[in-house]
Order: structure tokens, then C-alpha cells, then sequence
């Protein structure tokens, strides 16, 4: 009896093991299966170069080309910020920062990460976007800049958290091998640990522009929702993720409009895995110091 | 350029990291401290324990509270069982062949696709393929699909961090695989799990754009009566009330900002606490 209930259960948990590869083959094979019937009526090309996005208007116009612009952007801006200070944070952690103060940093760190994304966006619209406005003197503080600093805010955490570990996984004899020959700290921080770490920082970056291709509410809230091509980092733009957001609620189930919205999310789909599993190449990297 | 002393460029990085961190550190501190400031008068009593009047622009946000907290509360039964079996074949049934490496490539993309497009997918599946209709059912299994892989990864590090010579030891007695897992690696391995958990709730809370079109509503008269209704739920409560309601009264929205950041930000120490807890108390 005993026997036949133990290989039950664990013919229950080799199910459950299984269960991830589930899912992202339904995930993928039903955004694959909605996208596809779009491109099928509309053509994959005039969706991926089309210039405009009239999803509403009549003939309704299906060009992501904003979009995608919008998205790069938008993550661009946020990484430009994020990375210099995540990496710079993350190496202060590890190195410099001693035994206290790191843990009550890792541990605000910890909570950076956990502030849901519409109170950032929340707060984003109350004190930075009238700042923007101001300082630059724009008919509206909702751009690309503004959404860009938001962001940056929540990659920080991600790409603190994966630096600091690839850091700390640079085995002591590196260091004490650079010391020995008369180094600074500094320099062998530098040319040494920082080298050695290298891996596991871009596969944290890597990670950190996932975070932020994928970000929907935040983005909704402070980019401005205008899907035309942007001329620069102050215009409003629209990202992917804030289209479909926004209007899966008006379009309607089945038609042309709700199926290219699942196109985009197939386009979000295939991008995030590109990420993601680069950054995973990566990390494996690291452990083979 | 002028080329630095050493010891001189050593004070000049240094201080330029310490910047770093300090721009990193601040904004976490100012977002907190800006939600408390403005939030703090709006919160009392009848605040949380009453239904939203006049359009929302007054009394309390009940009915969002419960919502949030039943879409959470199902969302941990459906992905807790399935999460802890998942982690426990990773550790300690699969070999290390191509079936495990695909598996764990699936966690990493499942860790990476956008949230927005698990609402989409639980909107097509839950919602309109098995005309679960939107509700909280539907919304508890897209946020469960969502959560899977950090469920997976943190609760295979508790399980891993048990020593594989109190496996040896078990298995040396004569007990079976299974009974080993359950009498010897789980009970070591549950604060792992419980810290994990706490974490993935305080996570699923703050969590708005996977229930966006699979659980949430506008606006529900009355509070959640089984797990097939639509509820109000705290996250998109405030984005509506923050983007879609014009004269909306700010302290209310600072108020909602501030419950809302209050629950994740508790759970998030308390798995903090109890990590430091048991790290301290844990025997070898």
C-alpha cells in the first residue's frame, strides 16, 4: 500500500516538474496561433514597418513601428541610468560598504524591489512629470524622459541584486593576488574583480532591460500613450506593453483589433525570451570561474 | 588628461560609488516617505472597513481590500502545492540530462515574459476558453502561471540548503526516496518555503496588470461573494482612481497609494525578519 502511494505522489510532483514547460509551450502556442491569423490577414511586414497606429479608426492602420520605437526608447533612457548606478551601487555593497551598512542596504534594496509599479507610476505623475515640464520647458512633462527615469528605478533593484552575487562569486585569491603585488583596492577592484564579475553584470543588465521591456503600468501612467514615431527622448511615446494594456479593454473579442494585440504580445514574447535567455547564457558563464 | 595617483583615483572612485549608491538609495526613501506624509490623514478606520461613495471620491475602499486579499489568498492555495512539487522534482529527482535543462529554460523564459501578456494569456485561456468569465479564479490563475518560476527557484534554494548528507543518512536507514522528502528534506526546508511564500504574496498584492482584464472591476457594489465574481482589487483600484476619475480628492488617492504599500512593504520585512530568524537559529 505504501509502495503504491509513494509512486503516486511522485508521479504527482514529476507532473509539477513538468508543469513550466506546459505552460510556456500554451503560452507561446496561443499567442503563436491569435498572432499568426493577424498576420495572416494583415502581412507581417506592414505590421513590423507600418508607420501609424490607427487600431480604432476605419480602415484601421496595424504599424507597431511606433510602438517598437517607443519601447526602445523608453528602455534605452532607463538603462543609460540604471546600469552605471546599479553597477557602481553594486560593487559599493560588495567591496567597500562594511558588514552593517551592507545588510541595511541590501535590505532597502530588497524593498525597492517590492513597491508595486503603479505606486511608482503614481508617483512618477505627481512629483517628476510637472518637474520635467518645468525644467525643460515642454508643452507636457509626459515623455519618454520621464518614463525612462521611472523605470530606471525598477531595473536598479534587479540589476544591484545579480551584480552584487556575480561580485561576490569572484573567488578571494583573485584579489589577494592583485593586493599581494602592490595594487591599490581600488585597482583591483577595477582591473581585477570587475573583470572577473564581468559575466554576471551583463547578464544583470541583460536582466534589467527584460524588467523594463515588460513594464506596463508605470509605463501607461507617465509616457504620454502617443503611438507616433518620437523625434526625441521628450516626446510622449507608447510602448508595447502600454498598447495592449490600454486597449484590450474597448477592443472587441475576436476581431482584427483584439487579435493584433495579440500579435504584439507574440512580438513581447519573442524579444523577452531573446533576453532572457541570453542573460541565462551568461550567468552560466559567471559559475565557471 | 592628468593621470591620477593611484591612492588619489582610490578616493575619487570611491566617492563616486558612494554617490551611486546614494542615488540608488534615496528615491526608495523619498517614494516612501511622500506616500506616508500625504497618505497618513486619509487612513482611518472607516477608511478600510467601508464601501467607496460618491463615485468613488469618497468613504472607504473595502470592497478592494477583500478583493486583493481573495485573489491572493487563491492564488497561494492553486501555486504553493504545484511550486514546492515542481522545486522538489528539480532537487531531487531530475538527472542532469536535456529534459532538465529544457525545464529550467522554460522557468527562465516564464520568469521573463512581460506581465501584460499573462493577462492577455489568462484573458484567453481562463476568461474566454474555459468561460471562467472574469473573476477571481481567473485572475488567481494567471497571477499563479506568473509566480510559478519565483515559486520554483526560491523554494528549490530552501531544499538545496538542506545537507545532502542528512539524505544519506535517511536513505542508509533503509527509507524510501519519498518518505526521505517528506520526513527529513521538507521539514528542514520549510522557513526556506515560508519566507518564500510570504515574499510571492506581498509580490502578487502590488501586482496590477495580470488581473487587468481577468479579475479586476471598475467599480462592484457589493464585496466578493464566491471565487466566480469580479472584484475591485486594490492596485487597479488606485490606477483608476489615480488616472481615470478626474477631481479626484488627492487624499484619497494617497491613502489607497499608502494601505496598498503598507501591505507589501509589511510582508516583505516580515520574510526579511524570519530569513534573519531562522539563518540564526538553523544547526548547521
Amino acid at each position: 500500500m505504501r509502495k503504491i502511494i509513494d509512486s503516486a505522489i511522485e508521479t504527482i510532483i514529476f507532473i509539477c516538474g513538468m508543469l513550466s514547460i506546459v505552460f510556456v509551450v500554451l503560452i507561446f502556442g496561443f499567442l503563436f496561433k491569435e498572432g499568426f491569423s493577424f498576420f495572416r490577414n494583415f502581412g507581417i511586414l506592414k505590421f513590423v514597418t507600418g508607420h501609424f497606429w490607427y487600431a480604432a479608426s476605419d480602415p484601421a492602420s496595424f504599424g507597431i513601428l511606433p510602438l517598437i520605437l517607443g519601447s526602445t526608447l523608453v528602455t534605452i533612457g532607463a538603462c543609460t541610468i540604471a546600469v552605471p548606478i546599479g553597477v557602481m551601487s553594486a560593487l559599493f555593497i560588495s567591496e567597500i560598504a562594511p558588514k552593517g551598512i551592507r545588510d541595511v542596504l541590501k535590505s532597502l534594496i530588497e524593498l525597492m524591489a517590492a513597491i508595486p509599479s503603479v505606486v511608482i507610476g503614481l508617483i512618477g505623475v505627481i512629483t517628476l512629470v510637472p518637474f520635467v515640464k518645468n525644467i525643460f520647458n515642454l508643452p507636457t512633462g509626459l515623455t519618454a524622459f520621464s518614463g525612462s527615469i521611472m523605470l530606471a528605478f525598477m531595473a536598479i533593484p534587479t540589476i544591484i541584486t545579480i551584480s552584487e552575487d556575480a561580485i561576490r562569486s569572484v573567488p578571494w585569491k583573485y584579489r589577494e593576488g592583485a593586493l599581494a603585488l602592490g595594487a591599490t583596492k581600488w585597482q583591483t577592484v577595477r582591473r581585477v574583480v570587475l573583470k572577473a564579475a564581468m559575466p554576471g553584470i551583463i547578464a544583470a543588465t541583460m536582466l534589467g532591460i527584460g524588467r523594463v521591456i515588460g513594464e506596463t503600468m508605470a509605463v501607461m501612467m507617465i509616457t504620454g500613450n502617443a503611438a507616433h514615431i518620437p523625434h526625441s527622448i521628450f516626446d510622449p511615446v507608447r510602448t508595447m506593453t502600454a498598447t495592449i494594456a490600454a486597449e484590450m479593454g474597448e477592443a472587441v473579442r475576436g476581431g482584427m483589433h483584439y487579435r493584433s494585440l495579440f500579435a504584439i504580445a507574440f512580438v513581447l514574447f519573442a524579444i523577452t525570451f531573446i533576453v532572457n535567455f541570453m542573460a541565462d547564457l551568461f550567468l552560466g558563464k559567471n559559475k565557471n570561474i | 588628461m592628468i593621470k591620477l595617483s593611484p591612492k588619489l583615483s582610490q578616493k575619487f572612485s570611491y566617492a563616486l560609488l558612494y554617490i551611486a549608491t546614494l542615488l540608488a538609495i534615496v528615491p526608495v526613501i523619498t517614494i516612501i516617505f511622500i506616500i506616508v506624509k500625504n497618505g497618513i490623514s486619509a487612513i482611518s478606520l472607516e477608511f478600510l472597513t467601508s464601501m467607496p461613495k460618491n463615485g468613488m471620491r469618497e468613504g472607504g475602499i473595502l470592497p478592494a481590500i477583500l478583493g486583493t486579499f481573495s485573489i491572493v489568498l487563491c492564488a497561494i492555495t492553486i501555486i504553493l502545492p504545484v511550486g514546492v512539487c515542481a522545486a522538489i522534482y528539480l532537487n531531487e529527482y531530475a538527472k542532469d540530462n536535456f529534459l532538465t535543462k529544457i525545464i529550467k529554460l522554460s522557468i527562465v523564459n516564464l520568469a521573463g515574459i512581460p506581465s501584460v501578456v499573462y493577462g492577455l494569456f489568462g484573458l484567453g485561456i481562463f476568461v474566454m476558453f474555459f468561460k471562467l468569465g472574469v473573476s477571481i479564479i481567473a485572475g488567481a490563475l494567471t497571477l499563479s502561471i506568473m509566480e510559478l518560476p519565483v515559486v520554483i527557484t526560491t523554494a528549490r534554494g530552501a531544499l538545496n540548503s538542506v545537507p545532502y548528507s542528512f539524505r544519506e543518512a535517511s536513505w542508509s536507514l533503509g527509507v524510501s526516496r519519498w518518505q526521505t522528502i517528506r520526513h527529513v528534506v521538507l521539514p528542514n526546508a520549510l522557513p526556506g518555503i515560508l519566507t518564500g511564500t510570504i515574499l510571492t504574496v506581498a509580490r502578487i498584492s502590488g501586482e496590477t496588470a495580470p488581473i487587468l482584464f481577468t479579475a479586476a472591476a471598475f467599480y462592484v457594489p457589493h464585496l466578493p461573494h464566491s471565487i466566480f465574481d469580479q472584484v475591485m482589487a486594490m492596485p487597479y483600484h488606485l490606477y483608476i482612481i489615480s488616472t481615470q476619475i478626474p477631481n479626484m480628492p488627492k487624499n484619497i488617492i494617497y491613502g489607497t497609494a499608502l494601505v496598498l504599500l503598507m501591505v507589501v512593504l509589511t510582508m516583505s520585512c516580515i520574510a526579511m525578519i524570519a530569513r534573519i530568524y531562522f539563518k540564526k537559529r538553523r544547526k548547521w
